[in-house]
């Protein structure tokens, strides 16, 4: 009889929807229903079932070629590389677990590497807005039972993150919000009539690039002082009627993506949502969230910052501390500086995110690919090493986009002897031990806390 | 005064971390001592002699030391760093953070420096003849205390974010700017010469910013004033005087709250 497992995570977009049911055949070794994904989520649980999909670490050749080797070939050419570079890029994990994070980091330290996350290329701006002007949030459920105005600014949820709008931010009907999407006010700045535009009871039609002369019009509204004509493209009045319906919310909620973070200014665009949201707080409760992308890229952010203190761009190479300065030590920087030696591209697809310019640059060096299907990273790389899938194949904690730690399932069986991020970061950690000849106390640390810890997780 | 040659002969593969050099690290030093200090690469340590070649003599004291470098730095960092005293010139280019954290003396660079020059700094000057990229005299990530006293005079064009969290000293470009200039600023003054794209003294609480070309998308909360006449640098000229940002929070004196003022050559 098929099994049908409930309360499962979806390894997809950052609303990491935990509520989906998947049908599994009796051995437990095929996916046969998903109920409750949207149609991108439930892709990623029947992508795993790919008969293209590799099983073993593929090793490029002298001639141009793949070829199949084993784990342990894999693992020593890994542990080697990262060894004799003088400074390796460990970057990706938009689609991992924290398990696997912290194994890789414990890698990162040992390879005296430069570790980076895809936030370098996407919501790294919001983390410097964060780390000057503090971040005044919530978890995605106040927003769910207590939001009434809920701003999107520069993010397209009806596209990028599907059931957001249902689960959290338009139509659900929460404690205070009983009426749904009737009670909520939904404000969209976007230069373009996207779907979620579309929805909006006001579209703010920002001219591109223009959002940092906006939100200080917004603030200069609500410090009661006049502002010009047309600010960013919009008509004053309209400024001042969203400003006007923020201030009278019960709750506002302003949601910001890569259209606010990536555009000029980046960093400010957020810093400047920070003090307008801060401002929104003297006339009513207001709060600030941004669109994280990947399930578990709000992940690398909290474990690095417990393991080094800071969340990405962490250059690990001084061998006492950690430095972080994103515009030095930031993937791309790096890249196109000619500042590192080796690349690693872990749950992520590089090759087809970057530059064509970095990928050249760091196409010089050894170039080695995590992950488990093919990718344009895992084509141009000198070595693939496929892993189970996370949130399908293989369990683990992920963070939603609120930072909120939700404990994902497994629901079947991974191909025979393909490891996890976690073990085959610990088997390469291990590695490097072995060759340094040192001792390999993280792993004899995790072996501890294992055996003291009474409850199976 | 007494000069240490750093002649650069070998270029890196990756970029040269140089935290040493300073007239505060070499001061009372023979140039083979100054060969042997530690500089990286990446996570190699290696030696400034594997790649410059050092002759000359230093002074006492770092006030009494003179450093000249003389060629290119493209590819190193941390020229300057922290030091409190004496003098560096570089024949060429310089890399980042070129003066950082630095509390006096003074740093003349030919050529270009890359971003972060001038990062937190405390005192002394800094001239460059070339452009400068991203953050002059900013802060570090996450630091509401930036640039605290010190002159730094860019000749050609710097890129953006210039004097972020400024609290006092004078960052001086005399040429073309591109966007955010002492944004979150609370004190301090920075001359434009020529013109900014825009995001002129935004979130700006205290401090003063001239600026001699053109802006092209002023902020909306910037209000003009006045008109006045001022010498800025030498230069006398008739600016608009404008006070902002008014979106954002002001300290009181006597009752009456205290802007941040925006010049702008009429
Ligand atoms: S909204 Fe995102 S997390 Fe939810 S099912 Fe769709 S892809 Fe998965």
């Amino acid at each position: 009889m098929p099994k049908l497992i409930t309360q499962v995570g979806c390894p997809y977009c950052g609303s990491s929807c935990d509520d989906l049911e998947v049908l599994v055949s009796d051995d437990g070794k095929k996916i046969l229903e998903t109920h409750n994904a949207c149609v991108i989520g439930n892709e990623i649980f029947h992508h795993v079932s790919s008969p293209s999909r590799p099983k073993k670490p593929r090793m490029r050749q002298p001639d141009g070629t793949m070829k199949e080797i084993s784990y342990d070939e894999a693992v020593d050419f890994t542990a080697k590389t990262l060894l004799k570079s003088k400074k390796p890029l460990i970057y990706g994990f938009g689609s991992t677990n924290c398990e696997g994070m912290s194994a890789v980091a414990r890698v990162a330290e040992k390879a005296g590497a430069v570790l980076d996350n895809c936030a370098s290329i996407c919501h790294g701006p919001s983390f410097l807005a964060i780390f000057d002007n503090g971040y005044p949030s919530c978890t995605l459920g106040e927003v769910k039972n207590r939001a009434d105005v809920v701003v999107f600014w520069g993010c397209n949820p009806m596209h990028a993150h599907p059931r957001h709008t249902s689960r959290y931010s338009i139509f659900p009907r929460g404690f205070f919000t009983t009426k749904g999407q009737m009670q909520r006010t939904i404000i969209c700045v976007d230069p373009r009539e996207t779907d979620t535009a579309k929805l909006a009871d006001m579209h703010l039609m920002i001219k591109q690039g223009h959002d940092y002369d906006l939100f200080d019009a917004f603030r200069t509204v609500l410090r009661g002082h006049p502002i010009p004509e047309e600010v960013a493209g919009i008509k004053r009045e309209k400024i001042e009627e969203a400003a006007e319906a923020m201030k009278k919310a019960r709750f506002c909620m302003i949601f910001f993506g890569m259209g606010c973070c990536h555009t000029d200014g980046r960093n400010h665009n957020i810093d400047i949502a920070i003090s307008t949201t801060r401002d929104l707080n003297t006339y009513t409760k207001a709060s600030i969230m941004a669109m994280r992308g990947h399930y578990n890229i709000a992940g690398p952010g909290q474990v690095w910052s417990w393991q080094f203190g800071f969340p990405y761009c962490l250059d690990l190479s001084k061998g006492t501390h950690a430095h972080m300065n994103p515009g030095e030590t930031s993937s791309i920087d790096l890249a196109m500086r000619d500042e590192v030696d080796c690349f690693v591209n872990v749950g992520t697809d590089a090759g087809a995110h970057f530059p064509i310019a970095a990928i050249k640059h760091l196409k010089k060096h050894p170039f080695i690919t995590v992950d488990p299907n093919i990718c344009m990273a895992s084509e141009i790389s000198d070595l693939h090493i496929p892993v189970r899938v996370v949130g399908v194949e293989e369990p683990g904690v992920v963070y939603r986009m609120d930072n909120v730690p939700i404990q994902f399932k497994k629901v079947i069986d991974g191909p025979e002897g393909v490891p996890s991020d976690e073990e085959l970061f610990d088997m390469v950690y291990k590695r490097m031990c072995e060759l340094t000849q040192t001792e390999p106390f993280w792993i004899l640390a995790k072996g501890h806390a294992q055996a003291s810890t009474p409850t199976e997780h | 005064m007494p000069t240490i040659t750093l002649k650069p002969y070998k270029t890196p593969e990756l970029m040269l971390e140089c935290y040493n050099i300073t007239p505060d690290v070499f001061a009372g030093k023979k140039p083979e001592e100054i060969a042997e200090l530690e500089i990286r690469e990446g996570k190699t340590r290696v030696k400034l002699g594997d790649f410059f070649e050092a002759s000359g003599s230093s002074g006492m004291t770092a006030a009494e030391t003179d450093i000249h470098i003389a060629g290119d730095c493209t590819r190193v960092k941390y020229i300057g760093n922290k030091m409190t005293a004496g003098s560096i010139t570089v024949d060429g280019n310089a890399d980042m953070y070129v003066g950082g954290w630095m509390k006096g003396g003074k740093i003349h660079v030919k050529g270009n420096v890359h971003s972060f020059c001038g990062i937190a700094m405390e005192g002394g000057e800094i001239l460059v003849d070339g452009n400068a990229e991203n953050y002059v005299g900013c802060a570090y990530r996450g630091d509401w205390r930036g640039m605290r006293g010190g002159t730094i005079r860019i000749k050609g064009n710097a890129g953006n974010d210039i004097g972020t969290f400024m609290l006092g000293g004078t960052i001086i470009i005399e040429n073309n700017a591109f966007i955010h200039v002492s944004t979150h600023a609370e004190g301090g003054t920075v001359i434009i010469k020529g013109d900014v794209q825009g995001r002129v003294g935004g979130q700006m609480v205290k401090g003063d910013i001239y600026v001699f070309g053109n802006i092209q998308y002023m902020l909306p909360g910037f209000k003009q004033v006045d008109k006045v006449e001022k010498e800025v640098d030498g230069e006398k000229a008739t600016f608009l005087h404008y006070i902002g940002d008014l979106g954002e929070r002001h300290p009181k004196s006597k009752g009456k709250e205290i802007y941040a003022n925006l010049y702008v050559k009429a």
